[in-house]
């Protein structure tokens, strides 16, 4: 079973205790955007065999969204961060790199 | 290709069976062709033998990363119906269904096709409404279905539970002429007839690349060396997203895991499918007796074909409501295949931002009953470059809001 550590209140969450809330760091166009930034946001996802950011809830605990950094060819778990990042912090790329040197995900490297 | 029938069996009998051809080639693959199918899945065999036999493309190699049928297609619980609401759907799946009504004949492989019937169960007021109008909907687009009572649904099923406590059966939506087929056979059929035409089925041969010049497709790299093609289909589900970003597009698509499971063998009891999409759980019984089961997808991407136990938890706990019987059934085998999943749960068939590439996908959770709709349509998409059939399944149909919303129906639609 998928196990998530919430960065908020720290429980070790397992998978039936959480909500999965799909591709982290989407930029959420507003007005004044074009058909195809509306696309994007709305439809178009990251689907990589691998390396993924994504959001979870923590429903059944805390309640808090947050974020995550998985594999989904393994479902390796490299590690999670608040909902407020602007992107993956600097320590968990670090980790990533250590064991998928070379990575990266939509801008992030 | 040697026809299969009752007389062959009886000549085979007296000679020990030894007369008995390959039911296809292996070869190696050529340096070109006028056509790659990437995925030997339902839908890529099913693309590539109307290829041949509706417009005459007989030079078509189809490459598959593992083997045959071995991702979603010989992994499904195969449920066919027709019975969608809105008209793009009902037409394509009809379609379908139609054709595999004679399938065995066509494909001259038996393919088990059973039209026993398939009901869906309404077991809210609001599931009510929503099949009594896709009853209307399927009167008007020619599809044979009806709204029956909870009596008639208990003469069908004897071994249901109308009046259970949270969920009573209030009626149900019945397909008559719906019903299952032998899954690998469906793909063995088809390859066994695409071989025959003279095209290549190339097993343990993956796309790891996919060649452009100036916006337009010349060939694909794969671990047996490059080959040369004028056209490219890309028909792998689950990996739609992975080869597209090879090509150098996105799709609106993302990979689930769903899973399956069955029972022990037991007696004849139930000769319909039942599908509950409240409770998210279907059934029916395998001619093996093995009573087959499904439910609803995991909630995030996952390229591991392994789902989450939990979920058949559920599954099951909802179906022991329904059927009390199974409660002291012993579960035998569960797998899970990687499902593509589109935002508006519809399936893509089209032109892509590359001329010569074409995608078919999306089909997530019921992609079975569609095979030979969807390969009789791709084909006429791939040959022509128009085909009123996959017309209203555009990738593009995203951004000009035109979806084909069927997950307003029904939460599970297999
Ligand atoms: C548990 C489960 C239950 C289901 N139940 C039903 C049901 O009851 N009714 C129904 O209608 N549908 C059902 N479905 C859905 C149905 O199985 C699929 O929609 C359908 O089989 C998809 O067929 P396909 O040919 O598109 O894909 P697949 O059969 O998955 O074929 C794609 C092929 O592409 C190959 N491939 C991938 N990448 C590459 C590459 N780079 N190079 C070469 N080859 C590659 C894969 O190995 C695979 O064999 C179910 C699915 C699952 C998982
Ligand atoms: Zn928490």
């Amino acid at each position: 079973m998928l196990t998530l550590q919430c960065p908020y209140c720290g429980v070790d969450a397992e998978e039936t205790e959480l909500t999965a809330g799909g591709e982290a760091h989407l930029k959420r166009e507003t007005v004044g955007a074009g058909d195809e930034a509306f696309e994007g946001y709305l439809f178009m996802r990251e689907n990589p065999k691998g390396l993924h950011f994504e959001r979870w809830r923590h429903s059944y605990g805390c309640g808090k969204w947050f974020l995550a950094a998985r594999d989904t060819g393994t479902l390796e778990v490299f590690g999670t961060y608040p909902a407020q990042s602007k992107e993956p912090p600097l320590e968990l790329r670090d980790k990533i790199s250590a064991k998928r040197p070379g990575w990266s995900w939509r801008e992030f490297k | 290709m040697k026809r299969y029938s009752a007389f062959a069996i009886a000549r085979e009998a007296l000679r020990h069976h030894t007369g008995w051809d390959r039911a296809w080639r292996s070869p190696e693959p050529k340096k070109k062709y006028d056509a790659i199918i990437v995925g030997a899945g339902g839908h890529g065999l099913a693309t590539a033998y109307y290829l041949g036999k509706n417009y005459g493309i007989k030079n078509v190699a189809i490459l598959e990363k593992g083997w045959l049928g071995g991702g979603n297609t010989g992994r499904n619980t195969t449920i066919i119906r027709s019975n969608y609401l809105q008209d793009p759907s009902a037409a394509i799946y009809e379609k379908a269904r139609s054709l595999y009504e004679t399938m065995s004949q066509d494909l001259n492989y038996n393919v088990m096709f059973s039209p026993r019937g398939v009901m869906m169960l309404a077991q809210t007021q609001h599931e009510i409404r929503g099949y009594q109008r896709t009853a209307h909907a399927n009167k008007l687009q020619g599809v044979v279905t009806e709204f029956i009572s909870p009596q008639r649904v208990k003469e069908l099923v004897p071994i249901i539970n109308i009046d259970g406590p949270r969920y009573p059966v209030l009626g149900a939506l019945w397909q008559s002429r719906g019903g299952t087929a032998r899954h690998d056979a469906v793909a063995w059929g088809y390859a066994r007839a695409c071989s025959a035409m003279g095209m290549d089925v190339i097993q343990q041969c993956e796309v790891t690349g996919v060649r452009t010049e100036g916006g337009k497709v010349i060939g694909v790299d794969t671990t047996k060396g490059a080959i040369d093609c004028d056209k490219l289909g890309i028909v792998v589900a689950g990996h739609s997203g992975v080869l597209a970003e090879k090509a150098g597009f996105r799709l609106p698509i993302e990979s689930l895991a769903l899973q399956a499971l069955v029972s022990e063998p037991i007696k004849p009891c139930m000769d319909v499918v039942v599908m509950a999409n409240t409770v998210h759980g279907y059934m029916s019984q395998s001619d093996k007796g093995e009573m087959v089961i499904g439910g609803g997808t995991d909630g995030f991407n996952n390229y591991t074909q392994r789902g989450s136990f939990h979920h058949i938890e559920e599954t099951v706990r909802a179906l022991n409501e329904t059927f009390p019987i199974i409660s002291r059934l012993k579960m035998l085998r569960q797998w899970g295949g990687i499902v593509d999943m589109t935002g508006d749960r519809s399936p893509i068939l089209s032109k892509t931002p590359v001329e010569g590439i074409f995608v078919n996908c999306g089909w997530g959770t019921g992609g079975f009953k569609a095979i030979p709709g969807s390969g009789w349509a791709m084909a006429e998409l791939i040959a022509k470059g128009y085909s009123p059939l996959t017309d209203e399944f555009s990738m593009w149909r995203f951004r000009e809001g035109k979806f084909i919303d069927e997950s307003v129906a029904a939460g599970v639609a297999h």
